[in-house]
């Protein structure tokens, strides 16, 4: 059946008259990619504008509403030679992309404002008022305030709300400190320039502003970045349903635009895109990817099944479920929700130094204060000197010394395949000493493929891959696949039991045991492959039967191996059948598995090793490993993984190879050392900083210098993360 | 001395507008996208291109 396919739901109506739609264009690489496509789409006379993107590989389209289908433009596309996937940012996106654009313009403002201030300061200590030409000291003192003040009051937004957010919630985070040093120093030099005071220290805040603002920018665009592939990566595996109209018309729609109590036609040999409930039709379904259990289960009428699922042998038509009550989605729903009320609220590192920071920091300055006025110094003078105590311990470089190094080593992760969703992950990875995996999709790719491909004949092999091209079935493509099969055979197939045809005089099959006799030598070969799929071949001399299975990663072993040596423990929790589960931990050489569990004891399992003590870092992609990821101290998921699991991972990992989970926790160790490094660094220009302001010493130079000094230090060192040589097994 | 007065204004005023141009550019996509930006400059046919990003009616 070919179904005719509806896009709009990614249509948007920018202004009146006009429609827009926006693509990703994975195979735009270059400035020839930019004017093929730009041109190409202008051609067509509908079209008002097509702008790409290439670092974010998108293309937005815009043309006059109603005169061209977003269909065509996808073939258009697809015509220039570049396929393309339409996408709808989700909401989240837009909004951390405006944040962005906020933090950009606050930077603009406070360099633009650090810049001027500092061509004034630098005036002053150059002695352009060194002969008490108080007239002219102030008048530039007043121009500094004249930009200083309103650009701090604009770019420094962002720290001051989240300031506030802590110190409403009675706790204390980096912004508090930061915050308060910043508008002491604008508020003393505002004084010093009433008073005509030689010394202010307006070009201090704000220099400090632009510092801590590129920090954070910087922060902002490397996450970005990692949502833009995350994006594109599911806009490309567009995920689309067959939507049945009432009229029974088969529309293939995006699932985005698949609502509660529609009907969905699901072929065999297609994955299921949605929840729903069977209301016609009898088939076989593999969930293996979303319970773990890789034995297929029968689904008839009220057979509740859950998008992720393959099925396999006949067509079904399904209701997508509103909110089923009773199902495993509800049960992980509940358990999530309870998952995530628990979690452990985790102090982020900076935070805790903050906490430790902060009062001593507050301390000294009061204590500078009343140790100048026991030693008979006017208060004036002495608060004076105690503010430059706070402004000179404003903790710029601590500000940087953590967000640095995030950027630098979540730039290392993404060019090996792991994006971050959480700023705080590398930290909690370090901390990580337990492992925990999920085996379905996690240790095994979620693709089939044969697993006694060498005691196959090859002619058997190639007649067998040449018949199996003829059927859709998940288990004859792993067979096709293994064959390198490439002319198919004009085979006749019997639904749900397999494909056959005369071949030589002789009658050759392909399908179920049952189908080709073979009920003996799959007997044998299920003894031998127990978490295995059979399909046989009856050939024109004998019969084979094929184990198809889920097979390791392959690199699962070596990076098993590599993170017992690296001292960490590991176990394998799985839905799936004992003796599957038992066969994938001797080869792995793990002794702590536990197969058969439901959700809600992969939890409770978790819980147990939390309460032991250990730091655990689960791996899972199934919507029933979503609990656990979420109640987990870390975790990760394949990109392979249900939407609900990819929701709660702290990072998504890429590709087949199970090595990116290796390299995020090694590198996470070392990235936490250079978080550590920078910490002590920013306490060592603390020790030498604050005698000298507690003394009286301070002046503005050197505070300017001291404090662009210490940040540039810490982000050379967060630099260091970049030679971080990788996960080596 | 009493030229600073001026000069003073004349130099805020002058980094002003390159806040002002930065931030223009800003609002107007420039930042969008920094690697297209780097290919466009030296694409050779950009002239007759002109209709990829102008309405199509003043063709």
């Amino acid at each position: 059946m070919k179904a005719s396919q509806d896009l709009s739901v990614f249509v948007r109506n920018p202004s009146a008259g006009l429609s827009a739609m926006d693509l990703v264009v994975e195979s735009v690489h270059c400035g020839a990619c930019i004017v093929a496509i730009e041109k190409g789409l202008a051609s067509e006379p509908a079209v008002r504008g097509a702008r790409v993107n290439l670092a974010s590989r998108r293309v937005t389209v815009e043309w006059d509403e109603g005169k061209l289908a977003p269909e065509a433009i996808v073939a258009r596309l697809e015509a220039l030679g570049y396929p393309a996937y339409p996408f709808a940012a989700p909401l989240a996106d837009s909004m951390a992309l405006a944040e962005e654009r906020r933090l950009l313009r606050c930077l603009g403002v406070a360099a633009f404002a650090a810049m001027n201030v500092m061509l004034l300061s630098v005036a002053l200590w150059s002695g352009a008022a060194s002969e008490d030409k108080s007239a002219t000291r102030d008048l530039f003192h007043w121009f500094s305030a004249l930009v200083a003040l309103p650009a701090v009051a604009y770019s420094g937004r962002p720290f001051f709300e989240s300031a506030l957010r802590a110190l409403r919630q009675f706790t204390a985070n980096m912004d508090v400190p930061i915050s308060l040093g910043i508008l002491l120093s604008l508020a003393l030099s505002v004084v010093q320039a009433i008073r005509h005071e030689a010394d202010s220290y307006f070009e201090s805040g704000v220099m400090l502003l632009a510092f801590l603002l590129a920090g954070r920018y910087l922060e902002y665009r490397m996450r970005r970045r990692t949502r833009d592939v995350a994006t594109n990566l599911a806009a490309m595996k567009g995920e689309k349903a067959v939507r049945l109209s009432d009229e029974g018309e088969a529309v293939e729609t995006p699932i985005a635009a698949i609502a509660p109590g529609d009907l969905v036609l699901v072929r065999a040999g297609e994955r299921v895109a949605v929840d729903g409930v069977v209301e016609d039709g009898r088939s076989q379904v593999d969930q293996s990817l979303v319970t773990g259990e890789t034995l297929p289960i029968e689904a008839t009428v009220g057979t509740m099944i859950y998008a992720g699922s393959m099925n396999l042998s006949g067509a079904l038509r399904v209701r997508v479920a509103k909110a089923a009550t009773g199902t495993l989605l509800d049960e992980v729903n509940v358990l999530l929700d309870k998952a995530i009320e628990q979690r452990s609220s985790y102090v982020k590192l900076a935070d805790r130094a903050a906490r430790l920071y902060a009062p001593v920091v507050h301390l000294t300055a009061l204590a500078t204060f009343l140790g100048w006025m026991a030693l008979g110094l006017a208060w004036e003078t002495a608060l004076v000197i105690a503010i430059t105590v706070l402004i000179i311990t404003c903790p710029c470089a601590l500000g940087l010394a953590v967000p640095a190094v995030q950027v630098v080593a979540a730039g290392q992760l993404f060019r090996r395949g792991v994006m971050l969703n959480n700023g705080d992950a590398l930290e909690r990875l370090a901390e990580v000493d337990t492992i925990v995996f999920d085996k379905t999709g996690t240790l095994t790719l979620p693709q089939p493929s044969l697993a006694n491909l060498d005691e196959i004949a090859p002619e058997d092999l190639k007649l067998a891959g040449a018949l199996a091209l003829a059927s859709k079935h998940p288990l004859a493509r792993a067979v096709a696949e293994a064959a390198k099969a490439r002319d198919p055979l004009p085979a006749h197939e019997f639904p749900g039991q397999g494909v056959t045809l005369f071949h030589a005089g002789k009658r050759i099959k392909l399908g179920s045991p049952a189908f080709c006799d073979a009920l003996g030598e799959a007997a044998a070969a299920a003894a031998r492959w127990p978490d295995a799929s059979l399909i046989a071949f009856r050939g024109p001399e004998r019969v084979a039967v094929f184990a198809v299975r889920q097979a390791l990663r392959p690199d699962a072993g070596r990076v098993v191996a590599g993170l017992r040596r690296a001292g960490l423990r590991m176990e394998i929790l799985s839905g799936d059948r004992p003796a599957a589960v038992e066969a994938v931990a001797r080869e792995l050489g793990l002794a702590e598995f536990a197969a058969a569990l439901k959700p809600a004891d992969k939890i409770a399992r978790l819980k147990a090793l939390r309460e032991a003590g250990h730091k655990v870092l689960m791996v899972g992609d199934g919507l029933n490993d979503a609990p656990a990821l979420a109640a987990a101290h870390v975790s990760m998921s394949p990109i392979t993984a249900a939407h609900l699991a990819q929701a709660q991972a702290d990072a998504v990992f890429l590709g087949e190879r199970l090595a990116p989970v290796a390299e995020a926790v090694t590198l996470s160790r070392r990235a936490r050392a250079l978080m550590v490094q920078n910490l002590w660094l920013s306490a060592i220009y603390n020790v030498i900083a604050v005698p000298i302001a507690i003394f009286g010493f301070a002046s503005p130079l050197i505070a300017a210098a001291a404090m662009s000094g210490s940040s540039i230090v810490v982000t050379l060192n967060a630099l260091r993360a970049r030679s971080h040589k990788g996960f080596a097994p | 001395m009493n030229v600073l007065v001026y000069l003073v204004p004349v130099a805020l005023a002058l980094g002003g507008l390159g806040l002002a141009a930065f931030l223009w550019a800003m609002r107007s996509g420039q930042f969008d996208d920094l690697e297209g930006a780097a290919w466009r400059a030296i694409a050779d046919d950009d002239l007759p291109d002109e209709a990829a990003v102008k309405p199509s009616g003043e063709r």
